[in-house]
């Protein structure tokens, strides 16, 4: 099998103040068989070249969003990516199946604690739940969604914890392009990021 | 002197120079190095051509020194100059203080009466502006503060020989013989002299007031005016004139021509004028300082030297040690540290140029002897030879030495070193430039339409007079530091600025601004990467305003837009390499046409095709799960209003 190659979709649209997003994205970004892409840098008007970015798709086994979650959501542009992207008739529907088999991953940070992201928090629903319309999205398009990678308090965090955060964001997605991430124990989780010694042990 | 004598001199100063200075720069001696070796090669000492000229020559070439001045004070604005009041009188001022009495000590010991001592004291004090600027500059240590204390001791200098020039004949022990008097110095004085006192104070102050209210009054406007003539030798025929004309002034009222010059190019520093000057005295600058160089390396007395060697090189030694320490003693006082205060004192200790012009000034004066004058000029010219060598030395051998390696401070006060040159500035660069300003990036402007940048400098901008076009220019403008540049100059002028910035600028990104297709293929066929039609996005933005007065909503009217854009632009690129076969041309230009309209018109009816834009609503999606054909609402026109 040939190695799977990762395409990263990055959007943040303020990036020049970020903390947390923008060493995650460094600690990615040059890795051999991986494909960086930041879409707000791409298209600063979310004028979206649908065919470059169907192409993309195609040339990769592997789609991780990451991003900020803004108002329990993706920032715009990744919205109006679907939206545009996303064909009938390329992405779903009866003659759609370009992206059947693939997976897709959400890496995303928010700033309030993980314990706010519960039935009982302040709200109310945790990532996972609050994520579904991508995770259907995904779905719907015959793609396999994994848990997400989440990264809470980011404004509190330390220089110390982002880096660490961002090691692990390197070792998950070195993992999905090499094909040595257990998937099915993976969807046992909330967050992939929540056990990932054992995810990395054994082969998927 | 005949024509042909003139042209062969000429010819002789000129081969000396090429030759000896690549020499001299390609063993890291710089110019002045250079030039003087050459001096020395074509004096009296070596091939002999240049005998008795020798002081003729260094008489003429001194200009040099003034237009380096007027130079100076061209990158001196007005606020900076007040800002180095402290070290100019303070640093210069003790300087010359110490020193004349330090060199006064000195000839007492041997044996000098007090007034020659005092005499001698007096001319030795002065350091070379010449040799020490020039090779500041070349080193590029003038705008660190080792550089400025230097220029500011030199500054103090050139007006302390007024009243050298004033005291010196007070000291006369034998017979005056005035007539010689009158014919050296700063050459004729003589009306002002009929003057009483007060009189003369007040003509000199007049003509200081002249010279600064001229500049800031009447040479911008008459340049102005010369520069609608287009014909760019009348600007340099103008600074020519400009500073010759302040230089005779001020020697009519017994200036420094120097110091004349250099308050009209501070003056000046603020005009949109000031590059374009720069620019244009330049080259006269540099070949007059190189033969002013060659002149003193002609000048230095080998015959004298080798009679009495010995007792030379210990006045030399001297000379220079006893500058250097009270240089250095200063500089720390004012603060100078490590390698700056280094630089600032091994710049500075050497005799002046004007030392031979007071010299022999005090020997016709009656001052000093015959002798004493002799084998003073053997030492100080020994001593300006050797300036740029203890220069050298303190670069190779002492700084490296030191730890407190100063870093280079910011001189933004004293050069352009934005990160964006725009040139031209019409309404084109004008928006580019406030969009720059406004994100507080620093843009450095150059127009070539003289009423538009009087304009434009009333609405408080910062732009200068100049034709983009020129090496010299851009280079004063700072394109060596920048990283961007804009031509947004008249059509005619746009390649060439483009060529020379490829040429000799090749860091710089060019965006380049078209005035229609043709431009825009010539500027791509030339090899400019960003290429901007000024009236693309506007038409299209009335475009879409069109549509959307039609009915078009106006989502998909800016959506059609930038999709026409897109496509239009790539048909550019496409079309640029064929633009001159007319035949293929057209034949591609028409199949682009259709092709953009074929595939907006699609996107208008909702097209069909995968991979074509059928996002939001699409027939597609209601043939597979919608309504029956005959349901579905008719899209063949957008506007669901009666027409």
């Amino acid at each position: 099998m040939t190695s799977p190659r990762v395409l990263i979709l990055f959007a943040h649209p303020a990036l020049e103040k970020s903390r947390v997003n923008r060493v995650l994205a460094d600690a990615v970004r040059d890795l051999p068989g991986v494909t960086f892409r930041d879409l707000y840098q791409h298209y600063p008007d979310l004028d979206i070249d649908v065919e470059v970015e169907q192409e993309l798709l195609g040339a990769h086994e592997i789609v991780v969003f990451q991003h900020p979650l803004y108002w329990y959501s993706t920032p715009a542009i990744i919205k109006e990516w679907f939206d545009l992207v996303l064909q009938h008739g390329w992405a779903y529907g009866s003659d759609g199946t370009a992206l059947v088999g693939k997976q897709v991953l959400t890496v995303t940070t928010t700033g309030s604690s993980e314990e706010s992201y519960q039935p009982d928090g302040l709200n109310l629903y945790s990532l996972r739940q609050l994520l579904a319309p991508v995770q259907r999205t995904a779905e719907f398009c015959g793609m396999e969604y994994l848990p997400p990678f989440g990264i809470h308090s980011s404004f509190s965090l330390t220089g110390e914890e982002v880096a660490g955060h961002a090691a692990d964001y390197r070792r998950v997605i070195e993992a999905l392009r090499d094909g040595r991430l257990d998937r099915a124990k993976a969807k046992t989780l909330p967050k992939i990021n929540a056990d990932l010694d054992s995810l990395l042990g054994g082969r998927s | 002197m005949t024509g042909g004598g003139f042209f062969i001199e000429a010819a002789v100063f000129l081969s000396a120079a090429v030759v000896t200075v690549p020499i001299a720069k390609r063993l890291g001696l710089g110019s002045v190095l250079g030039y003087l070796i050459a001096g020395i090669a074509v004096g009296p000492f070596g091939i002999g051509f240049v005998a008795e000229q020798g002081e003729e020559v260094l008489h003429f070439a001194e200009f040099g020194v003034v237009l380096m001045l007027f130079l100076v004070g061209l990158e001196l604005k007005p606020s900076l100059l007040w800002r180095l009041r402290a070290p100019i009188l303070g640093l210069g001022g003790l300087q010359v203080l110490v020193t004349t009495a330090a060199i006064f000590g000195i000839a007492i010991a041997f044996g000098l009466s007090p007034q020659e001592a005092l005499a001698v004291g007096l001319t030795l004090a002065l350091s070379s502006t010449a040799i020490a600027l020039q090779t500041l500059d070349e080193k590029g240590l003038l705008p660190q503060r080792g550089g400025q204390s230097a220029f500011s001791v030199l500054l103090f200098q050139d007006i302390a020989v007024i009243p050298i020039l004033a005291i010196l004949p007070l000291l006369a022990v034998a017979a005056i013989d005035p007539k010689a008097a009158a014919d050296v110095g700063h050459g004729s004085s003589s009306w002002i002299e009929t003057l009483p006192a007060w009189g003369q104070a007040l003509t000199v102050l007049g003509a200081v007031v002249g010279v600064i209210c001229a500049g800031r009054f009447l040479v911008a406007p008459f340049l102005r005016v010369l520069a609608r003539t287009r014909l760019p030798e009348m600007l340099t025929a103008a600074a020519l004139l400009l500073v010759i004309g302040v230089a005779l002034l001020m020697n009519s009222v017994g200036l420094s021509p120097a110091l004349g010059t250099f308050l009209a190019g501070v003056v000046l520093a603020n005009s949109p004028y000031r590059h374009q000057l720069e620019t244009d005295i330049a080259p006269f600058k540099g070949l007059l300082l190189g033969l002013f160089f060659i002149a003193v390396g002609a000048t230095i007395d080998f015959n004298l030297i080798g009679s009495d060697p010995v007792i030379i090189l210990v006045l030399v030694l001297i000379l220079i040690v006893a500058k250097l320490v009270i240089l250095l003693v200063l500089g720390r006082v004012f603060g100078l540290s490590g390698d700056q205060n280094l630089i600032f004192g091994c710049s500075l200790a050497q005799g002046s140029e004007f030392a031979f012009v007071l010299l022999s000034f005090s020997e016709q004066n009656g001052v000093l002897g015959k002798e004493p004058v002799a084998l003073l000029v053997a030492v100080v010219a020994v001593s300006m030879a050797l300036a740029p060598v203890l220069m050298i030395l303190n670069e190779r051998l002492l700084l490296p030495r030191i730890g407190t390696k100063e870093v280079d401070r910011p001189d933004d006060d004293v050069h352009e070193h934005n990160p964006v040159i725009i040139a031209g500035f019409g309404h084109f660069g004008h928006v580019c430039g406030r969009l720059l300003i406004a994100n507080g990036v620093g843009a450095t402007v150059l127009d070539n339409d003289s009423d538009q940048v009087d304009f434009l400098r009333e609405l408080g901008l910062e732009v200068y007079y100049g034709d983009a076009s020129r090496l010299d220019l851009l280079r004063t403008a700072g394109a060596e530091q920048a990283k961007v540049i804009i031509v947004a100059v008249d059509e005619d002028k746009s390649l060439e600025v483009v060529r020379t910035v490829k040429e000799h600028f090749p860091h710089l990104q060019i965006l380049a601004r078209a005035n229609g297709r043709p431009q825009a293929y010539e500027l791509l066929q030339n090899g400019v990467e960003h290429v901007y039609r000024q009236t693309l996005d506007t038409s299209l933005r009335a475009g879409v305003d069109a549509l959307c007065h039609l009915g078009f909503r106006r989502h998909q009217a800016v959506r059609a837009a930038r999709r026409f854009r897109r496509r239009d632009e790539a048909a550019v690129r496409d079309l640029a390499p064929v633009w001159s076969q007319r035949e293929i041309y057209i034949t591609r230009a028409r199949d682009w046409i259709r092709g953009i309209e074929q595939q907006i018109r699609r996107d208008v009816t909702r097209g069909r095709e995968p991979g074509f834009d059928s996002a939001w609503d699409t027939e597609t999606l209601r043939e597979e799960y919608g309504l029956p054909e005959n349901e579905r609402p008719r899209n063949d026109t957008p506007n669901d209003e009666p027409a």
